[in-house]
């Protein structure tokens, strides 16, 4: 089935494919270092593993950056 | 307010913009904005406030110029190497523009300083480095209705957004801070210096939208590039009811540094 994530589309298997899994294909490291919108709503990572993608969904990873000063 | 000759020269770019005028120069001269962090963000923003005439420029930070700062801080030059940031950013500001008055504060923002300082100012411009801060920044404003810009910088990545009261808060986004070590800084992971310059520049483009208030600012929606591929992508997003500090029931109604939890990888 068709997503989008992060504006692009993405084909993935259509067997439940949850937030988790979909993180772990796109090789994100560690759930702490991002932050998940699933059709505009922000997603709770305790639940990132029990919610199931479906056809045209959108995501959106946004990942903590630091900056400025040092 | 009335402008001398020098200013209607100085300011005549301004002047001629038919969204700014006359009357947005002077709100730009009466504006107050403080830069937290003269770093690789606060030095491009403070560079283009002093230059576009904000009347008042607050400036924190701590530290001392150090010579791994230059790629990138460009307020800042080799002979201020070991100078405290705030005074050579002040100098800078002055010579760019003596219609500018200098604040410096040369300490960390902290839960104790940082509603007294905030207080002074009408717009906050996140520069700093680590995200107890930056949580607290974003607290701070929620919590006393003040408008800040968020940025964030790593090696060709920035991201920014921009907080007005009632809008989507940094926190509504991200819930607290990462766990120590997994995301990494500047000094650890690198950064091209002018995506500091991009960044910061966009900052203050929003500070000067924030006090003349024209345009769209970018509230509720979180601006993201990158620069290899030079891309720039805007998110929006919503509100989040569940944040701890804006949301329906707000577990945090008092300011406190947040400690970052130490990473379990």
């Amino acid at each position: 089935m068709k997503i989008k994530v992060n504006g692009k589309d993405q084909s993935i298997q259509k067997n439940a494919v949850s937030i988790s899994d979909l993180l772990k294909l796109n090789k994100v490291e560690s759930i702490e270092m991002v932050s998940v919108q699933l059709n505009g709503n922000f997603i709770d990572k305790k639940i990132f593993d029990k919610i199931s993608l479906k056809e045209n969904d959108e995501l959106d990873f946004l990942y903590f950056m630091g900056g400025g000063e040092k | 307010m009335n402008f001398t000759d020098i200013q209607i020269e100085r300011y005549s770019r301004h002047i001629i913009l038919k969204d700014v005028g006359v009357e947005g120069q002077i709100k730009l001269l009466e504006g107050k904005v403080l830069v937290v962090g003269a770093g690789g963000l606060g030095s491009p923003a403070a560079l283009y406030l002093a230059a576009a005439g904000v009347g008042t420029i607050g400036i924190i930070d701590n530290d001392v110029v150090d010579i791994t700062n230059l790629q990138r801080q460009i307020i800042h030059t080799t002979p201020d190497i070991n100078r405290p940031k705030v005074i050579s950013a002040k100098e800078k500001i002055e010579k760019i523009n003596p219609d500018v008055k200098v604040k410096t504060y040369h300490e960390l923002l902290t839960t104790d300083n940082i509603n007294d300082i905030f207080s002074e100012y009408d717009f906050i411009l996140d520069g700093t480095d680590n995200f107890p801060t930056k949580f607290l920044i974003n607290d701070a404003c929620v919590l006393s209705g003040k408008s800040f810009s968020h940025g964030g910088i790593i090696k060709f990545d920035g991201q920014t957004m921009t907080y007005t009261p009632g809008n989507t808060c940094y926190r509504c986004v991200f819930n607290s801070p990462p766990p120590k070590g997994l995301v990494p800084s500047c000094s650890q992971a690198g950064v091209l210096g002018s995506v500091a310059g991009i960044l910061g520049t966009i900052q203050a483009t929003e500070a000067l939208k924030y006090l003349t208030g024209i345009g769209e600012l970018l509230t509720n929606r979180f601006l993201i590039f990158n620069a290899l591929s030079m891309s720039f992508r805007s998110v929006h997003f919503n509100r989040n009811e569940n944040c701890p500090v804006c949301g329906i029931n707000p577990t945090i109604t008092e300011l406190k540094l947040e400690e970052m939890p130490v990473c379990d990888l």
